[in-house]
């Protein structure tokens, strides 16, 4: 079971953005923090980021990505962050409810007064580009053969081409490599590289592994596994120039083809998608459309630096707390009034410490039992008796009033909760 | 002699693309930097060309297989495949420390090998 059941600012997605809306959101002031996190650890896609290139913006060091994200995860420890995970959010109410599910904690329900979108997004898939041929095993998004290869330790394949010049298939091309295995090609159907140029330069000058653009994939053969696949040339149009047909000898073809930021949830939650991102619109602030939900990170809109990502995450952050702690004040400002003994309920529900000023407060209740001689109807907050009314008997048909004023209301002020009674004299 | 080489800088994601004009060993002009790592970018890169070399070694006992490690600076380039080799041959036990180093000094270049994360024992 979980420990809290509100929490002030809950984030789902713990990359970059996540960790560093955690660790702003805790240094703004909020108390309780949750980060949720479907993986069995901390980090998101920096995890299995094992090449250098990250911090240099942030730290003005070359860190590998396992580095970078340890030291927001170990921020995060140290201010008291709480995690959650193996732990899937099924679910986001505009009235910032979430739904979620795990092995361990089983189905749970959150409240949260601010709640901050941090779940980056996925890879474009061979279905989504729609490449012909056979369907055989060897086609994989770079990204799940850069998990097989860094964190599980197993090799995708021997011979392998790449299509798109995305950083993560460029980033593979060199890892796969390192690892022996032949890069034959990698293939770019624009006429200019989708990825940074540094990592042209690193990761297919140096190895002098062949680039090819406006050039794709037009056919994957191969029964069981990848055995060939035939390229070919586009035109403007993207039309397969005749003639320009190639076949190469692979085992592997790896899909480096875009990214699409993740959204089922926060479309459910009545957040507003830009539809050319592809992710919410936000403020300044990194708020949405939904009073209380904020994004940040590649959920927003796909960035190439993790370091841009932690200085987004640190505004989503830094902002969610803000908006919990103001509602927490309007929260406490709200003094609850309980029905008691015999009481079936009163109204108002609350009382609103700023309202009390001159004007007189009448509570409205009904009583559970009928009760045929003088009872005394009382208002307390636990110990302390703050105002009394007697009355000829009590019956759940006929409604009883009491009416504080303004001598009550210092001791109202001082009260967490008041709770009326009604009892026999 | 004087001649001009075409460079791409990758001290950082900018990557600037630099023409440096060489007079036999010595670098006389750098264009097309934005900032002054670039100048030292042109001078290793022509002289003593050096890659950041990351990678995984077997771990033992570990939350996973492997453990991702890097070299601390950059090392020459035409020692990455040898580093790759010492990294085979290594395997470490958990629990592994950020920062902790998985190889002093590999192949006598002063530079440590360390890794990238925690790694926790099972
Ligand atoms: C392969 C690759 C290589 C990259 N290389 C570089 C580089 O060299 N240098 C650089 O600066 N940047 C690089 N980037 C970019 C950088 O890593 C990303 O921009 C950054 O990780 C995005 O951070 P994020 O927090 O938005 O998302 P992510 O890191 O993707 O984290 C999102 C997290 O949310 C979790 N999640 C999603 N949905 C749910 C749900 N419903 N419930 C619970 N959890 C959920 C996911 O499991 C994930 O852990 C690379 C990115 C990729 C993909
Ligand atoms: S010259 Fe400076 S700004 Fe340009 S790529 Fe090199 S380090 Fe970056």
């Amino acid at each position: 079971m979980i420990k809290k059941k509100i929490y002030d600012v809950v984030i789902i997605g713990s990359g970059p953005g996540g960790l560093a809306a955690a660790v702003a959101a805790k240094k703004e002031g909020a108390e309780d923090v949750l980060v949720i996190e479907r993986d069995t650890e901390l980090g998101g896609i920096l995890l299995q980021c094992i090449h250098n290139g990250f911090g240099l913006e942030i730290f003005n060091e070359d860190l590998p990505g396992p580095s970078y994200a340890q030291r927001y995860i170990d921020e995060a420890h140290e201010l008291g962050v709480e995690s959650m995970l193996d732990t899937i959010v099924l679910e986001v109410t505009p009235g910032r409810k979430l739904f979620a599910s795990s092995t361990k904690h089983g189905f749970v329900e959150i409240d949260a007064r601010a709640i901050v979108l941090a779940m980056g997004c996925r890879e474009r898939t061979r279905a989504m580009i729609q490449i012909p041929g056979m369907r055989p095993a060897g086609v994989y998004t770079a990204g799940t053969a850069q998990r097989f290869t860094n964190i599980e330790g197993k090799m995708p394949g021997e011979r392998v081409v790449i299509l798109g010049s995305g950083d993560i298939g460029l980033i593979m091309a060199r890892r796969l490599t390192f690892e022996g295995a032949k890069v034959e090609r990698v293939l770019e159907i624009l006429p200019y590289l989708s990825g940074l140029t540094r990592n042209y330069v690193q990761c297919l000058q140096d190895f002098d592994i062949p680039l090819q653009f406006e050039h794709t994939v037009k056919f994957i053969h191969g029964k069981d596994r990848v055995e060939a696949v035939e390229i070919a040339q586009v035109d403007k149009n993207w039309n397969y120039v005749k003639g320009s047909e190639e076949t190469i000898p692979c085992d592997t073809l790896l899909l480096s083809v875009g990214l699409i930021p993740e959204n089922e949830l926060s479309r459910q939650a009545g957040v507003r998608i830009d539809p050319i991102t592809g992710g919410p619109y936000v403020d300044e602030s990194r708020e949405t459309n939904v009073p209380g939900i904020f994004a940040a990170g590649n959920v927003v809109h796909v960035y190439d630096l993790a370091d841009w990502v932690t200085l987004a995450g640190y505004d989503a952050g830094k902002s969610a707390a803000k908006f919990a702690m103001a509602l927490k004040a309007k929260e406490s400002a709200h003094i609850p009034v309980k029905a008691g003994n015999n009481v079936h309920h009163v109204v108002p529900h609350t009382i609103n410490k700023q309202n009390l000023t001159n004007d007189e407060i009448e509570l409205q209740l009904r009583v559970v039992r009928p009760i045929e001689e003088r009872v005394m109807i009382e208002v307390h907050d636990g110990e302390n008796r703050i105002a009394r009314k007697a009355a000829r008997y009590a019956r759940p048909g006929e409604m009883l009033t009491l009416v504080l004023k303004e001598r009550h209301f210092a001791d109202v002020e001082k009260a967490d909760s008041l709770t009326v009674d009604v009892n026999p004299r | 002699m004087v001649e001009k080489r075409k460079l791409i800088c990758v001290s950082c994601p900018v990557g600037c693309e630099l023409e440096v004009t060489l007079d036999g060993n010595e670098i006389v002009e750098v264009e097309g930097n934005t900032c002054k790592l670039g100048i030292d970018y042109a001078e290793q890169e022509l002289f003593d060309p050096r890659r950041m070399v990351a990678s995984t070694v077997k771990v033992k006992n570990g939350y996973h297989p492997l453990v991702p490690v890097y070299t601390e600076k950059p090392v020459p380039k035409p020692k990455i495949f040898d580093v790759l080799a010492e990294l085979r041959k290594v395997e470490i036990e958990a629990p592994v420390s950020v920062n902790d180093v998985v190889i002093e000094n590999v192949l006598d270049t002063g530079i440590n090998v360390i890794a990238s994360r925690d790694m926790p024992k099972v």
